[in-house]
């Protein structure tokens, strides 16, 4: 029925999960309870926003002459940190929007919280123009509305200007595109929902969505018009922002490789952030049989791709630069004189994290680690901080007039408000990991045939084809092609009484079959496996070692090792008592 | 039209999609299908028209050009022309290219708001609207078809029965 999927392609969902165990997976971050960890991180999250908001009112109540800014150096870690976020908040949208219109299904583990992340970096960004503006009050000025001056109006020549349309119109389309997504997810959790509160909360943002058959249908047609809107608008978003200094007449901003350059530099950093954000979360959320090595694998392929990229672009900036033989492109940020300059350490840094360390990648051992990618993500996010710092820092302290060369230090308030931005992220990434569905289920669940682990296997024929949900009172009618079911007992009969001496033959007149489900690792396909051989009961399973976890893997062949990593006679003892 | 409808549950959206099938070979008409995820397919065997939300967003996007149009015009060239950096705002022509990103901007923002804002009238969502899928599993793993029946219903239980589903409910609406 059209799920085939060629069988060289790795699962993308592994664990045998049905329908239902997606569903339960997912809601589980949100029925349960935050652990000490979550809690510990939020603390200094909260705390280092807190400082951030101190150092914003300071900014404003006292004006930005408390910022590190001079004559020369008039932009410094304000608009560093701007494009930063920016660029940050490309990602989420390079990955629900231009994965989808080329049909990536990895997409579907990995897009809801690279969204959230681009809605919560395009926050921290959006703050700094705001801010930067010293008299915020008067932020509206930035918008073309009616006054009592009369005719005055704003410059629509100013790429400041286009910024601002820019920046809001991806903010907006991004929150929707995010919240339409999340509806059928909400309405999961609400359906669950067993507490009066969290079963309000879920049906207001869920919007009462029902899943009829023309709802769907409207949801993918507009999932796929908004994707196909939000491609060109990422794009124009960090073209527009590489205006801000591709249309000044500064040596080194002056270029007209930016706005590529600059795209491509924005999807580097931005899959680096979900890299090291979702690297993290798969584990703390229990979500590894979604977040896989393949989607590890992919992102890092395309940060690899978005990495030389821009090392393309930095070494024919350096190389036209060289090549101009003006005196004035010697003070650039990508130059010798920067190399060798009182800013040699911005220069390398940038070098090293963005260009050197990103080859990594090249090697398969290395980006399908799970620690390397961790890393080598971290990296790229500080050298893509200093190519922004670069860029504005190092052009602005050498210009014209040498007199006037000077360097950048920054005052606690600069400081304050970068940490600031960075806890307030973590504060918003942090609620929304306890209260939002973190993989988008409903599309995680339309590839489950194509491309789970247990489906991909009963395709080969190694096991009996699963269920797609958990086993209910009946038993179900399977029609996707039957392919074989695995005579698992026949041949192997003297290793199952062997295994079953040990572990005592369960008697269905006085005992009762326990739901070894409860067992983690135990998948409902198992349980019938299990059931099969003559595993009833926890009291069976918890009679369990070494030698019997190995005759039970000699007598399945489907999963070797699994019982023993997973302790299942110490689970089952617990499940006992 | 009567006021009874059948419930039949399904647990799979390969089967689902089969007695969608079978039901409507046997003539029945399918009020409406619950599913906890897109159904690929199940619109066109449903017989649904396709929807026209891509072509809002169309008409939609030329809206937001053509007032982007009138703003930028309005603002830069009748009401107060400024000559900028040696560039006089003489014409709207001439001056069109630096309105380019605008232009771009404000197309995809009507496009898309007012889609998603079509969209969420027509299926009738928006905050603190009451779900209407009778059944909390259909959110989960389970498909649930429901077909309005007059008077005898045991032959279509039967055919539901057949085509696989795992429970069927017969429901008086009228209370």
């Amino acid at each position: 029925m059209g799920h085939y999927e060629a069988p060289i392609r790795e699962a993308i969902i592994t664990g045998d999960k049905s329908y239902h165990d997606i569903s339960v997976d997912v809601a589980a971050p949100i029925e349960g309870k935050a652990n000490k960890s979550w809690w510990i991180v939020f603390s200094i999250a909260l705390v280092a926003m807190l400082w951030g908001f101190g150092s914003i009112a300071y900014t404003i109540g006292t004006g930005i002459g408390v910022w590190g800014l001079n004559n020369r150096i008039n932009w410094a870690w304000d608009i560093t940190n701007f494009v930063w976020w920016v660029g940050i908040g490309h990602a989420g949208t390079l990955i629900s929007a231009v994965l989808l219109l080329f049909r990536q299904k990895w997409r579907m583990g990995i897009n809801r919280s690279a969204e959230a992340m681009t809605i919560f970096a395009v926050v921290q960004a959006g703050m700094f123009p705001l801010i930067h503006m010293g008299r915020i009050w008067d932020g509206f000025y930035t918008l073309p509305i009616p006054n009592q001056y009369g005719n005055l109006w704003v410059n629509f020549n100013s790429p400041l200007l286009w910024d601002v349309f820019a920046i809001s119109t991806y903010l907006s389309v991004s929150l929707v595109f995010w919240w339409t997504g999340l509806l059928p997810d909400f309405a999961m959790i609400r359906d669950r929902a067993t507490k009066p509160f969290q079963k309000k909360i879920y049906s207001l943002v869920s919007f009462g969505w029902s899943g009829r058959a023309k709802d769907w249908q409207r949801f993918e047609e507009v999932s796929l018009v908004l994707a196909g809107l939000a491609t060109p608008l990422v794009l124009s978003v960090h073209t527009i922002v590489s205006f801000d200094f591709a249309t000044s007449v500064i040596p080194g901003w002056h270029s007209t490789v930016y706005p590529p350059y600059f795209v491509a530099g924005a999807v580097f950093s931005g899959f680096a952030m979900v890299q090291s954000l979702l690297l993290i979360m798969r584990k703390v959320c229990n979500l590894e049989d979604y977040i896989t090595r393949v989607h590890i694998e992919n992102m890092n392929k395309v940060i690899l791709v978005t990495g030389g990229i821009v090392t393309v672009a930095y070494l024919s900036e350096f190389f036209v630069g060289w090549y101009t033989g003006s005196s004035y492109e010697d003070f650039v940020y990508l130059s010798v004189g920067a190399a060798t300059g009182p800013y040699w350490w911005a220069f390398w840094s940038l070098i090293i994290c963005n260009s050197i360390i990103p080859q990594l990648f090249w090697f398969k051992k290395i980006r399908r680690n799970y620690i390397w990618t961790f890393v080598i993500s971290i990296f790229i996010n500080i050298g893509m901080w200093f190519e922004r710092f670069d860029i504005i820092v190092i052009n602005l302290s050498r210009g014209h007039l040498p007199s006037s060369w000077t360097q950048f230090s920054p005052t606690f308030v600069d400081i304050g408000i970068f940490v600031g931005t960075i806890g307030f992220f973590f504060v918003l990434f942090l609620l929304y990991a306890r209260t939002f569905p973190v993989i988008a289920q409903a599309e995680v669940k339309t590839i489950l045939k194509s491309s789970g682990n247990n489906f991909k296997a009963a395709r080969a024929g190694n096991i009996p084809t699963p269920t797609p949900v958990a086993p209910v009172t009946k038993p179900v009618d399977v029609v996707a092609p039957k392919t074989e079911t695995a005579p698992i007992i026949e041949d192997k009969s003297s290793k199952t009484s062997a295994l079953l001496d040990r572990l005592g033959k369960f008697d269905p007149s006085t005992q009762k079959a326990d739901d070894l489900k409860k067992i983690s690792g135990v998948g409902p396909v198992l349980e019938k496996t299990l059931n099969q051989i003559g595993l009833y009961t926890f009291e069976q399973v918890s009679k369990m070692t070494k030698t019997e976890y190995d005759l039970l893997d000699s007598i399945t062949e489907s999963f070797p090792g699994r019982a023993e990593r997973d302790d299942w006679a110490g689970q089952a003892k617990k499940m006992i008592s | 039209m009567s006021s009874k409808v059948i419930h039949a549950l399904y647990d799979d959206d390969d089967v689902l999609l089969s007695a969608v099938k079978e039901v409507k070979a046997a003539h029945h008409h399918i009020e409406e299908v619950f599913t906890p995820f897109p159904v690929h397919g199940l619109d066109s065997a449903m017989g649904l028209e396709r929807t026209r939300m891509g072509v809002t967003a169309f008409l939609f996007g030329l809206t937001g050009l053509a007032f982007a149009t009138w703003f930028l015009n309005l603002i830069m060239i009748q009401d107060w022309p400024q000559n900028i950096g040696g560039k006089p705002s003489f014409s709207f022509a001439e001056n069109m290219p630096a309105f380019v990103p605008i232009l771009f901007e404000m197309t995809v923002f009507f496009a898309a708001h007012l889609m998603v804002i079509t969209f969420y009238m027509r299926s009738k969502i928006w905050p603190f609207k009451k779900a209407e899928n009778p059944d909390p599993r259909t959110t989960d793993d389970k498909f649930l078809m429901e077909i309005p029946v007059d008077g005898d219903s045991t032959a279509l239980q039967a055919l539901l029965e057949k085509t696989g589903a795992i429970e069927i409910n017969v429901i008086d609406k009228s209370h």
